[in-house]
């Protein structure tokens, strides 16, 4: 195979069907099918809801993914799928789907790791990621930060959530104040108007005996909605443009203070932010001024590639054949809570 | 034409190669159903490996894929219809679907698989094997069964009557399949879940903070 492999990239691991084409480090195409508007009246994604739509999805995408890059499935050299961390039955579909697509073009298979995929998305704009590096992954369902000594096969945990996923946390507070889901770029919407010091929200774990890498955005979700009910029962009305701003403040502030902390403390002086939370104007803000100050490096991929999307998993894939990593088994499967030290699933 | 079969919605997985022409019976050269329970996903496509291996034919030579659509569990099922339409997709061929349950024994019968939650997918047939009642999901003993009961017989029992041990094959499929194959314009593929997803809008938001009495 050459040393700019074109790989097909299947991304199902929540509620968007992504499929996207790379070639070596270069992104050909980033076709995306969600199903986002259907779970807005659940409030959250309904696993069954994506899972159908997926499939439905599915060869539609793959072909539109294959038009944007001028290629046929004749060209492809590798196919990569995430086969975790997600919902098992989103995931499936995916799987079942790369597996034979592969099967049928008679290329090899990779089962990625979807957080190893976030931090490698960023190679496509980046160039090649310095290693080590540090990253954080913030997503509506993951919130870690980890040790990057090499992205094809070496992925070290540093930290992660607690309880709630930082983007779980933003779909909450999003609700207490009556924004719409996914909360997220509401939020921060909402926040531009807002002062993010006019009320001092908690900090989660990062008190001098807490975990220095651990997250925890449950008791900052529950201290917003008291402070929006207290104002509700009083008869006043709600500020949501500083509220939104004083708790988005609350989390950025924590997840850049310990991602600059795990640079310093192991002696790393680059950064990648990854995840649909990296979108957060707030974040590449304050991230960006804090790397500034301590001498760190900071890349964060643009914000249309920080959410899932396919053609993160084919630059991982990408990745994996450069480095002369093991194809996957046939057998191949789902790992709903596939760990994030196994980079894909070799063998 | 050389045609491969797959099924999903029960937790015996099937695959089958056939030699199909219209106006006759497929002649399977060869097949498997293997007992994969929830591992559909793992062994679906080691399955079609093996079964083109075993016919010493290649996926060049295929002319088209057929699939069962269900009813099924979700999650199963949704392996194998994504995994013909990927298949057909990837060489370019057609790719039928048609109710699993049709694929489950032979002339005049009603046909029963496990739909779990102790209810029933269910389907009825006249004496030319043409579906006349279902596909439904009920409980056994309100599904509108006659005699004789083919499919699983765990569900005997429940039901009173013998149910006689079928399972989907690879030439019940293609004798579903036969119309759509021989049209060459066969249907979108739609699933067949019967049921709706399971999830509900939530309600007016929960409070956190206690209310004092009388508030």
């Amino acid at each position: 195979m050459s040393d700019q492999p074109l790989v097909l990239g299947f991304e199902t691991s929540c509620d968007e069907t992504g499929i996207g084409l790379v070639r070596g480090s270069t992104l050909l195409s980033d076709a995306l099918a969600t199903s986002v508007a259907e779970h807005e009246r659940f409030g959250g994604v309904v696993p069954e809801i994506a899972s159908r739509a997926h499939l439905e999805a599915m060869v539609p995408t793959v072909h539109r993914a294959l038009a944007d890059a001028g290629v046929t499935l004749g060209d492809v050299d590798a196919v990569a799928v995430t086969a975790g961390p997600g919902l098992t039955g989103a995931l499936l579909v995916g799987v079942a789907a790369a597996k034979a697509y592969a099967l049928a073009l008679d290329r090899p298979l990779y089962g990625v790791n979807h957080l190893a995929a976030h931090v490698a998305v960023d190679e496509l704009e980046h160039g090649r990621l310095a290693e080590p590096s540090i990253a954080m992954l913030v997503s509506g369902g993951h919130s870690s930060l980890l040790l990057v000594p090499d992205l094809s096969q070496d992925v070290q945990p540093l930290g992660q959530t607690i309880d709630d996923a930082a983007g779980e946390a933003f779909d909450k507070v999003a609700r207490v104040l009556g924004l719409p889901f996914p909360g997220g770029p509401y939020v921060d919407r909402a926040a531009r108007d807002g002062d993010p010091a006019s009320i001092a929200f908690p900090r989660g774990l990062t008190g001098q005996r807490d975990a220095p890498y651990d997250f925890s955005f449950s008791g900052l979700k529950t201290a917003v909605a008291r402070w929006v009910e207290a104002r509700e029962r009083a008869g006043e009305p709600v500020p949501v443009p500083d509220v939104a701003a004083a708790f988005q403040e609350a989390v950025v502030d924590v997840l850049t203070a310990k991602a600059v902390r795990a640079c310093r403390d192991h002696g790393v002086d680059h950064l990648v932010i990854g995840g649909g939370v990296a979108a957060n104007s707030r974040l590449r803000a304050l991230a960006s001024e804090r790397c500034a100050a301590a001498g760190i490096v900071l890349r964060t991929p643009s914000p249309r590639l920080c959410t899932d999307n396919g053609a993160m998993v084919a630059a991982l894939g990408s990745r994996l054949v450069q480095a002369g990593v093991a194809p996957s088994d046939p057998s191949l499967g789902a790992d709903s809570s596939m760990p994030i030290d196994v980079v894909s699933r070799a063998g | 034409m050389l045609v491969l079969a797959l099924d999903t919605a029960t937790p015996t997985l099937v695959v089958g190669l056939a030699r199909w022409s219209a106006g006759v019976p497929a002649e399977v050269l060869a097949e498997t159903a293997v007992e994969s329970g929830n591992r559909h996903a793992e062994l679906l496509t080691p399955a079609v490996r093996a079964v083109l291996a075993d016919a010493g034919v290649g996926m060049a030579e295929l002319g088209a894929v057929v699939t069962g659509l269900g009813p099924g569990p979700f999650t199963g099922l949704r392996v194998g219809i994504v995994t013909a339409a990927a298949l057909a997709d990837a060489r370019g061929l057609p790719v039928v679907g048609v109710c699993s349950l049709d694929a489950v024994g032979t002339g005049a019968r009603s046909v029963v698989t496990d739909a779990r939650r102790k209810e029933v997918y269910w389907a009825g047939y006249d004496a030319d094997g043409t579906r006349v009642a279902g596909p439904g999901v009920d409980r056994p003993e309100d599904a509108a069964l006659s005699d004789p009961v083919v499919g699983d017989p765990g569900f005997a029992e429940r039901l009173g009557r013998p149910v006689q041990a079928a399972a989907v094959t690879t030439a019940g499929l293609l004798r579903a399949a036969g119309p759509q194959l021989a049209s060459g314009r066969p249907d979108p593929l739609v699933p067949l879940y019967l049921r709706r997803p399971d999830a509900v809008p939530p309600a007016a938001r929960k409070a956190v903070s206690q209310r004092v009495a009388g508030q």
